[in-house]
């Protein structure tokens, strides 16, 4: 049988002769020169004909990246031989940079949030066409999560759905009351009693979302823009920080750096199993939004779709979600998901969503050159 | 081939990598920058090609702009001469100790062996409301409500001064190191007090190293962005969050480029008046 070896081996094999002299020093150098220009030129095909032993999965990190990684990954791996290789990103918006700057096929699977991050995905050519029949774990997730996502793409998947959550509101019982929370809602983040004691996630959309809700306006069809920008400057003086990675949003909850702030469903549920006095509110017509597992144009279709079906695996996805504290997107009429998955933030038990109001993508993405400039310069007192 | 063709092209041959990898990995890339400044962002975030003076018109006459530039070279200056009044007692000490002169220079370079974004990070622990500095001063009865020092300015410096002091301290031994000593000793056998013979002597001959961290300090904190993301308040941007902002959340690959060109020439700008006065010799050294 033979073993293969890889490029690291190779180098210290030919390294070896030369050193014991059983090659000389003009071949040694030019072997290794003829590599590196062999590497240089195939590098930008590599997805073509790549004998797909892993393959590169980019998501949120901190817990959510070590549930994936005890949960799904591991076994995986265990299971087929492909190496599922993990890397972060601390936004969609980082991210997407970072793969257009990149070549085909080096990012494989992205854990995207919302539906307006895979129609920008689509707006710039990064969409490929998923083979339904190899991810027959499909059928066990919520319809009208898969359909829009099918709505953006014309009828096909270049991602499935994978878990949902919503973006509240988080703040520390030691200094407000559940009832301040009832009465004040998103209007909390502008209110001069706790400045100073403020956060907010240093994304444009949430901005404008809790904006839209401060100033009474439908977060998905503003009317009155400006008194929106207006509520996001007050916000911006009464804040002590933006956040900018659910780690950070932890620890300035965790050390009472801020007393409230915007936060994620999953990473306050956590907070609040470290046993953190941390409540949590959704306020009417709170950010919820899904996440899904993406695939990337010019990535190896078939370890990719064999990785998502087997995340999709109910086993698997239960204990990923009970993992990162997110819902998955498994349809709890069709499976049984157990019994801490019920205790979750933003779960809903019938299946329909209905009670989370989820971002337009058209609206939002319609606005986005605009708004995440304006944005930029709001933050920074302007 | 002759012996004076053969010397003829052994410099070039010696300095054939360093050229190499200065081409690929600077030069290429920056005329990269230099063309994409003139393209376009599309609607989608695509990059539309051609030759458009929009993002230049735009970086160019937009206060918004401006304005952060010239607080990130406040920023930068401030941090500057608070590493020189900081620097030159700790360079001064260290180029006239005996003796432990190397164990000195040790520790001045310990921290670079620590990630700049932990060392930068580290002043959340200690600044930060239960961190060690108000857990102190509340444990000794000082105060009794923990203080907000975090997230402003003072500390975008602080944190700056801990990153670039180094630079400093360096760049000034050395200047101090190459001074005779018995310079001062003759002013002071021709009358001069110590501290006369400093400012006299001392001061004038070593401020060639003064001037090299200067630079130093200056363009590496103006080009700084951790920093203020990391110890910064909503306001505390400098230009170089700006170019992130740009390329990374905005997707405005055009745009950043034109901004961070902007700064490279006002940064380039400054190292040339410096060269023209100082020379870049005194620089060399301090780096070496």
């Amino acid at each position: 049988m033979t073993r293969k070896i890889d490029d690291t081996t190779r180098y210290e094999r030919l390294r070896e002769r030369y050193m014991n002299g059983g090659l000389d020093r003009r071949s040694f150098l030019g072997l290794l020169g003829a590599a590196g220009t062999a590497y240089g030129l195939v590098t930008p095909y590599r997805a073509l004909a790549q004998s797909v032993s892993q393959v590169r999965f980019d998501g949120w990190g901190g817990v959510v990246s070590e549930a994936l990684r005890a949960n799904a990954f591991d076994p995986f791996t265990a299971k087929t031989g492909i190496e599922v290789v993990d890397g972060t990103f601390g936004g969609g918006d980082e991210y997407l940079s970072r793969v257009k700057a990149s070549q085909p096929g080096e990012y494989n699977i992205a854990h995207l949030s919302g539906v307006f991050d895979y129609a920008r995905y689509h707006g710039l050519g990064l969409t490929t066409k998923l083979n339904e029949e190899r991810i027959p774990n499909l059928q066990f997730v919520i319809p009208k999560l898969v359909d829009v996502f099918r709505n953006v793409t014309d009828g096909s998947l270049s991602c499935v759905p994978y878990d949902y959550g919503t973006t509240g509101l988080a703040y520390n019982r030691k200094y407000i009351s559940d009832e301040e929370m009832q009465e004040k809602g998103a209007k909390i983040l502008i209110d001069e009693a706790h400045k100073g004691k403020i956060g907010g996630w240093s994304d444009w959309r949430t901005r404008m979302w809790y904006a839209s809700l401060q100033t009474g306006q439908d977060p998905n069809g503003v009317t009155d823009e400006e008194a929106c920008w207006d509520a996001v400057r007050q916000h911006r003086d009464l804040a002590l920080k933006y956040w900018g990675s659910g780690a950070e949003l932890m620890s300035l909850l965790a050390e009472e750096e801020i007393h409230v702030t915007e936060g994620w469903s999953g990473r306050i549920y956590a907070l609040q199993e470290q046993g953190h006095d941390i409540g949590y509110m959704d306020p009417p017509n709170g950010f919820g939004w899904q996440e899904c597992m993406f695939v990337i144009k010019g990535s190896p279709l078939e370890a990719c779709e064999e990785l998502l079906n087997f995340m999709l695996d109910p086993a698997t996805s239960i204990a990923v979600a009970e993992g990162q504290s997110y819902p998955p997107a498994l349809d709890p009429q069709k499976v049984d998901l157990g019994d801490k998955i019920p205790t979750l933030p933003a779960f809903d038990p019938t299946g329909t969503l209905d009670g989370l109001t989820f971002a337009d993508p058209d609206y939002w993405n319609g606005h986005e050159a605009a708004w995440s400039k304006t944005f930029g310069r709001v933050q920074k007192g302007y | 081939m002759s012996v004076e063709a053969r010397e003829a092209r052994q410099p070039w041959i010696l300095l054939a990598p360093a050229i190499s990898a200065v081409t690929l990995l600077l030069l290429v890339p920056l005329i990269f920058i230099v063309v994409y400044s003139f393209w376009l962002r599309t609607a989608t975030g695509a990059d539309q090609v051609g030759f458009y003076l929009d993002n230049w018109r735009e970086a160019l006459t937009d206060r918004f702009y401006r304005d952060i530039l010239f607080s990130t070279l406040r920023i930068a200056a401030i941090t500057t001469i608070v590493c020189a009044l900081m620097g030159y007692p700790a360079a001064y000490f260290i180029a006239r100790s005996r003796g432990n002169k190397v164990l000195l220079l040790l520790l001045l370079m310990l921290p670079f062996w620590i990630s700049y974004i932990i060392r930068t990070m580290s002043w959340i622990n200690i600044l930060g409301v239960s961190g060690a500095l108000n857990t102190l001063l509340m444990s000794v009865g000082i105060i009794t409500e923990p203080l907000n020092m975090l997230y402003n300015e003072t500390t975008v410096i602080l944190g700056l001064v801990h990153f670039l002091l180094p630079f400093m301290v360096l760049n000034v031994f050395v200047s101090l190191d190459g001074i005779d000593t018995n310079l001062e000793d003759a002013a002071n056998s021709l009358g001069a007090t110590k501290w006369q013979s400093f400012i006299q002597v001392t001061l004038p001959l070593s401020l060639p190293g003064l001037a090299a961290g200067g630079l130093l300090c200056f363009v590496l904190g103006a080009g700084t962005y951790i920093t203020p993301l990391v110890l910064g308040g909503p306001r505390d941007a400098m230009f170089a969050n700006l170019v992130f902002e740009a390329i990374i959340t905005q997707l405005n690959w055009p745009l950043g480029s034109a901004l961070s060109l902007m700064l490279l020439v006002v940064l380039g700008a400054l190292v040339m008046i410096y060269n023209r006065y100082l020379g870049m010799a005194q620089l060399m050294k301090g780096l070496g």
